[in-house]
C-alpha cells in the first residue's frame, strides 16, 4: 500500500507519521509542499505541526500551497485523505471537510491522552474495528471544533461525525471535552467519508512504551481495509 | 557621536574598564566600537566575575567529547552517537516580558544545540517565581509557561521534564532556565572555530531588526523601578523561522561545506563573529551593508548589537556558496555573504564603503576584564532543637495534607500539559517522573534528563547546597534506571559586587565541583546569571543542575508508579531525622534557620550504584528518590501514580514519627521489589554495605500509616493535584 505524507514548512509530526505508516506496512513517501504532483498513493496524510507558523490562521496558508491542488483533486476523485491536528486545520481551510477549528476554550495548549468514540464504521478508516472507544493523544492549541447549526444538522444527517471525545466507557459528556468542541466532536468526515480530519494523533500511540497502543489498532485496521 | 567616559558608563562599562579600552586601542573608540566592547565585556558574555571560579569545576571524563567553551557540551552515548546539551538562563528578559523572554530563552538554547549539528530531541526547564501571593506571580507564571510552550511546541521538540518553585526571594527577579538535548553522530559534530583565509562568512536566518539591542547588557545589571523602560531590549521570537532554520542547517550540515558555525545569541553579530575568528586565531571583515535588515536606516551600531533571533553565522568552504544558498532558498530564509576571514587578527567593519570599526580581536577576548571579587565565607548554621512536645501535637494526616498541597510539592500538571511532551514519538517517561526519558530514535537506547535546584539549602549553606543539587540530579537519573554521565549548570545568583552574594556563588560552585568530581559526573556546559536582584536584594542562590544519563535498554527503564499488590517497599539510605531547612520546617513549623541536610558523597555513590545494579538484574519494579518533603511525600506520589495503596510498617528507631516521615536526609530512595527477591536484594545491598529498611507492602487501596491513620488514594490525589490549577483559574 502506498502512502504520502505532505511536509509543509513548519510541519513537525511528519516524521512521526512516516514512522507509524511504515511500521504498519505502508510504503510511504514524503512529499514537499512545493511539488506539483502527488506520487501514486492509496492514502495521503496531512500531518500535525505548525504549518507556516500558524500565522494568519492555522492551516490557512498551507491550504493554498502548490501541492494542495493535487491533494484536493485526489480527494475529489475519491482518494483517501487523512488530516491530523494541523492537517485537520488545513482540511477545514480547503473546505474538504465542513466547520472551523477555534482556539481551545481555556486558551491553553493541551497535551494529554483522551478517549474518543467512533460514531460511524461504514468507512475505510474504521470498518472492522473491534473497539468503539479508542485512547488517543491530543496536542493542540486550536482544536475547538465549531460549525453552524445548519452545518451541524447536515453532518449529523450524513453521518459525518467520525469521533467524539468521551470517557473510557464511551460516555460523551461535557466534562470529557478537552477543548470546547461543539458536541464533543474530535473528528469529521467529508460527505463521501474518504476524507477525515481529526485532532487526536494516532501516530503517537503505536508502541507500548509510548502513551498507549490504540494507534497501532487503528493503523493495522486501516491498512487491512485498504488492501 | 564623540565617545567619552560618561557614554561608556551609560553602556554599563566601569570607568576603569573604559580607560583600559582607550589604553589598549591607543585611542578613543568610536560609538560602534564602544558598543562592541560593552557587548563583549559585560558579565553575560565575558564571565568576568565567574571565570576564575568556574575553572575549578571538573569538566573532563571518559564520556566527555566536548566540555565548556563551545556552544554546548557533548557526551558519548556509544555506537557512534553523542548527546549535545546545555542549560541557559533567560531571567531578566522573562521578568520584563514573560512570554517573549521565556520563548526566546527556549529558542536560544535549541539554537546552541543544533548549531553543533545535533537535532534537538528534548527540552527541559527550571522556572522559579515569587510568592504565590505576590501580585505579579500569576501573570508571570502564565506568560512564562505560554512562552516556553509557544516556542517548543512549534519547533516540534518534546518538553519532557522541568522544575517549578515559588519563593518570595524571586518576587522581583524570576528565573527561567531552559535546557535542550540534541542527538548527533559523533563524527558529524560542528564547532565554532573558524579556519582558513578568505573563506566566505555567511549570514542566514531571519533579518536583523532593532529588537534586543543591549539585551546582554540589560541581563548584566540589577533591576530598579525603571525596569519597564527596558522592554525594547527584550528579543521577539519566531519559532516558525527557527524550525525552518533548524531544517535548513541540518540539511547543509549533511554535506561537508561548513568550516565553522555559530548562532547569533547574546550580543548577536558582535559575539558570533568575534568568537569564530578568535577561536581560529584569525581576523574577520564584514560589510554591514550586506546584512539583511528588517528595518530601514539601521546604523552599524544597531546592526552589530541587535539581538534579533533565529540567525546564524557560518564560515563556508570556498565555492560552496551557491549550493548552500539553494538550501536556504528552499526553506525561504535569508542568505547573504557578508564578509570573509582575514589574517589581520582584527575585526574590521565596513559601511557605505567606509571602515566604521577596527579592533584587534585579542583585545576584545583575551584582554577582557577578569575580577577576583571579594567574597565572604559562610558558616554552617547551628542546628535547631525541635521539642518533641511540638512534634507530638501534630497529626500526621494534617501535616501530609499541607505538605502535599504546598506550592513547591504539588503536581505541576497544569504547566506541563501545556507543553507538547510526546511529539517525535520517543518520549517514554513523561513529565512528572524523576527524570524525563526519550528513546534514541530507532535504537534500544534511551536518554534520561533531569533538572534540579534547591535554593533553600544553598541559601542556608552554599557549599552543602551545591553538593546537594548535583547529588539530587544523580539520584533522579538513577531512579529511572539511567547511568548518570554528565551535567550542565545554570548558576543564578545576585550581584557579584556584593560579597555575600559572591560568597554564595564561590561556595556553591565549590560544592558542585566536589560532588561532580566524586560522582564522576563532570560539568560539560553551562551559564552564569548574576545580578538577579532588585535594588539591594538578591535572590536565594539558585544553581540549576541539568543531568543526563543513558539507559542502554529502554525496556529496563524504571518509573515511580507502584506496580503490583503484595510487593515490598524498601527504603535505601539512612533516615536520621534531619528537619532543618526541610519543607516541613518551613511550611509547618515556620522555622527558617538551621543547616541543610548533610551530603555524604560516599553514600550517594554507593547507594546509587547499588540501585543501578539491582535495576540491571531486574529486581526493581518501581523507584523514586526521597527528597523534598521526605518519605511520606515520596510514597504518596508513588501511590497516586500507581493508583495503589500501601501498608507502612515504620522501622523501629529512636526518631520521632514525624521526623521520620518528613525529614530530608540525603542519599535515600524508595524501591519496590517482589517478595521472592528479598533475599537476593538483601545480599547485594549487604555486600555493598548499603543501609536499607523494609518499609511496607503494596495494597489495593489506601495508605495505612499506623493503626490510627489511614489516607485514601483519592484523598492523596486531592491534596496533591488541585493547588496549581485552582491558583491559576
Amino acid at each position: 500500500m502506498k502512502s504520502s505524507v505532505i511536509t509543509f514548512p513548519g510541519s513537525n509530526c511528519d516524521r512521526d507519521m512516516d514512522v507509524a505508516l511504515k511500521k504498519f506496512g505502508f510504503n510511504n513517501k514524503m512529499v514537499w509542499h512545493n511539488d506539483n504532483e502527488l506520487p501514486k498513493s492509496d492514502l495521503v496524510v496531512l500531518p500535525g505541526g505548525f504549518s507556516y507558523g500558524d500565522y494568519l490562521r492555522c492551516g490557512s496558508m498551507a491550504s493554498k500551497s502548490k501541492i494542495m491542488q493535487s491533494v484536493i483533486n485526489f480527494a475529489k476523485s475519491g482518494g483517501l485523505v487523512m488530516g491530523i491536528c494541523n492537517g485537520f486545520q488545513i482540511l477545514v481551510e480547503t473546505g474538504l471537510v465542513p466547520g472551523v477549528l477555534l482556539r481551545n476554550k481555556y486558551l491553553e495548549f493541551i497535551c494529554k491522552n483522551v478517549f474518543v468514540k467512533l460514531d460511524n464504521k461504514e468507512n475505510t478508516y474504521f470498518k472492522n474495528l473491534n473497539k468503539d472507544v479508542l485512547e488517543f493523544h491530543i496536542a493542540h492549541n486550536e482544536g475547538n471544533y465549531f460549525c453552524t447549526k445548519d452545518q451541524l444538522k447536515e453532518i449529523k444527517d450524513n453521518n459525518q461525525i467520525a469521533l467524539y471525545y468521551c470517557n473510557y466507557e464511551g460516555k460523551i459528556d461535557d466534562q470529557y471535552n478537552p477543548n470546547g468542541s461543539i458536541k464533543n466532536i474530535a473528528g469529521i468526515f467529508n460527505k463521501e467519508k474518504n476524507v477525515i480530519g481529526m485532532m487526536p494523533h494516532p501516530e503517537r500511540m503505536i508502541d507500548q512504551s509510548l502513551s498507549g497502543e490504540d494507534g497501532s489498532i487503528f493503523f493495522k485496521n486501516l491498512i487491512n481495509n485498504i488492501k | 557621536m564623540e565617545v567619552n567616559e560618561q557614554i561608556a558608563i551609560d553602556h554599563g562599562l566601569k570607568s576603569d574598564e573604559y580607560k583600559k579600552i582607550c589604553k589598549l586601542l591607543k585611542r578613543t573608540p568610536n560609538i560602534t566600537e564602544l558598543g562592541i566592547f560593552s557587548a563583549m565585556w559585560n558579565e553575560h558574555c565575558s564571565y568576568k566575575s565567574s571565570r576564575l571560579h568556574l575553572k575549578k569545576l571538573p569538566t573532563k571524563g571518559k564520556k566527555v567529547i566536548q566540555g565548556p567553551g563551545e556552544n554546548a557540551g557533548v557526551i558519548d552515548i556509544e555506537d557512534g552517537d553523542a548527546i549535545v546539551f546545555k542549560i541557559e538562563s533567560h531571567n531578566h528578559p522573562s521578568f520584563i516580558e514573560p512570554y517573549q523572554g521565556a520563548a526566546t530563552g527556549v529558542g536560544g538554547i535549541m539554537r546552541d544545540v543544533f548549531t553543533m549539528g545535533a537535532r534537538p530531541i528534548a527540552n527541559l526547564n527550571s522556572i522559579h517565581f515569587g510568592s504565590p501571593q505576590h501580585k505579579k506571580t500569576k501573570n508571570l507564571l502564565r506568560g512564562v509557561v505560554h512562552g516556553i510552550g509557544g516556542y517548543g511546541n512549534c519547533m516540534g521538540v518534546p518538553t519532557i521534564a522541568g522544575q517549578t518553585s515559588f519563593d518570595s526571594s524571586y518576587n522581583g527577579n524570576i528565573l527561567v532556565n531552559a535546557m535542550t538535548l540534541g542527538l548527533v553522530k559523533k563524527n558529524k559534530i560542528f564547532y565554532s572555530k573558524a579556519a582558513g583565509l578568505d573563506k566566505p562568512v555567511i549570514y542566514v536566518g531571519s533579518k536583523t531588526g532593532r529588537d534586543g539591542i543591549h539585551g546582554a547588557s540589560m541581563a548584566s545589571a540589577s533591576f530598579d523601578e525603571k525596569i519597564e523602560e527596558k522592554k525594547p531590549t527584550v528579543q521577539v521570537g519566531d519559532p516558525f523561522t527557527e524550525k525552518l532554520l533548524l531544517e535548513a542547517c541540518l540539511e547543509l550540515m549533511a554535506g561537508d561545506s561548513i568550516i565553522a558555525i555559530q548562532d547569533m545569541g547574546a550580543a548577536g553579530l558582535t559575539s558570533s563573529s568575534i568568537e569564530m575568528a578568535s577561536k581560529g586565531n584569525l581576523g574577520i571583515e564584514i560589510d554591514l551593508n550586506k546584512v539583511p535588515c528588517r528595518e530601514t536606516r539601521m546604523t552599524p551600531y544597531e546592526i552589530m548589537l541587535s539581538e534579533s533571533q533565529e540567525r546564524m553565522l557560518i564560515v563556508l568552504e570556498n565555492g560552496k556558496e551557491e549550493m548552500a544558498k539553494k538550501i536556504f532558498d528552499k526553506w525561504n530564509l535569508d542568505f547573504a555573504v557578508i564578509g570573509k576571514t582575514t589574517n589581520s587578527k582584527n575585526i574590521e567593519l565596513f559601511f557605505n564603503e567606509e571602515q566604521v570599526a577596527e579592533i584587534p580581536i585579542n583585545i576584545l577576548v583575551e584582554n577582557s576584564p577578569m575580577y577576583d571579587r571579594k567574597w565572604k565565607k559562610s558558616k554552617l548554621p547551628k542546628k535547631n532543637k525541635i521539642k518533641n512536645e511540638v512534634l507530638n501535637k501534630l497529626k500526621i494526616k494534617d501535616v501530609l495534607k499541607k505538605i502535599l498541597s504546598n506550592q513547591n510539592i504539588c503536581s505541576k500538571e497544569w504547566i506541563w500539559q501545556q507543553y507538547d511532551h510526546t511529539v517525535m514519538g520517543d518520549t517514554i517517561q513523561k513529565p512528572g517522573g524523576d527524570s524525563g526519558v526519550v528513546r534514541v530514535h530507532g535504537t534500544n537506547k534511551a536518554v534520561a534528563a533531569s533538572v534540579d535546584s534547591s535554593a533553600v539549602y544553598c541559601w542556608a549553606h552554599p557549599l552543602t547546597g551545591g553538593k546537594q543539587v548535583v547529588a539530587e540530579s544523580w539520584r533522579n537519573l538513577i531512579s529511572v534506571g539511567a547511568k548518570p554521565i554528565a551535567i550542565t549548570n545554570c548558576l543564578n545568583f545576585g550581584s557579584p559586587e556584593n560579597e555575600n552574594n559572591m560568597g554564595e556563588f564561590v561556595e556553591c560552585v565549590q560544592g558542585i565541583g566536589e560532588a561532580s568530581k566524586y560522582l564522576n559526573f563532570p560539568v560539560v556546559s553551562g551559564n552564569v546569571s548574576f545580578y538577579n536582584q532588585t535594588k539591594e536584594i538578591g535572590i536565594k542562590p539558585t544553581p540549576s543542575i541539568g543531568g543526563v544519563g543513558l539507559i542502554k535498554d529502554y525496556r529496563k527503564m524504571i518509573s515511580m508508579d507502584l506496580k503490583e499488590v503484595n510487593n515490598l517497599l524498601l527504603i535505601i539510605g539512612k533516615t536520621e531525622g534531619h528537619i532543618d531547612q526541610s519543607l516541613f520546617a518551613r511550611a509547618i513549623l515556620d522555622e527558617k534557620n538551621g543547616p541543610p541536610p548533610e551530603v555524604n558523597l560516599f553514600n550517594e555513590k554507593n547507594n546509587g550504584e547499588s540501585i543501578l545494579n539491582l535495576i540491571d538484574k531486574g529486581y526493581v519494579k518501581s523507584a523514586h528518590d526521597i527528597s523534598l518533603g521526605g518519605i511520606l511525600v515520596a510514597i504518596s506520589k508513588m501511590c497516586i501514580k500507581g493508583n495503589k495503596g500501601v501498608k507502612i510498617s515504620k522501622p523501629k528507631n529512636l526518631i520521632n514519627e514525624i521526623e521520620y516521615y518528613f525529614a530530608e536526609d540525603q542519599g535515600r530512595y524508595l524501591i519496590e521489589i517482589n517478595k521472592e527477591n528479598l533475599n537476593e536484594v538483601t545480599k547485594i545491598l549487604d555486600k555493598n554495605s548499603v543501609h536499607f529498611e523494609e518499609f511496607g507492602i503494596i495494597t489495593q487501596k489506601d495508605m495505612i500509616i499506623n493503626e490510627k491513620t489511614k489516607v485514601t488514594i483519592d484523598e492523596l490525589k486531592s491534596y496533591y493535584t488541585n493547588w496549581l490549577s485552582k491558583y491559576m483559574s
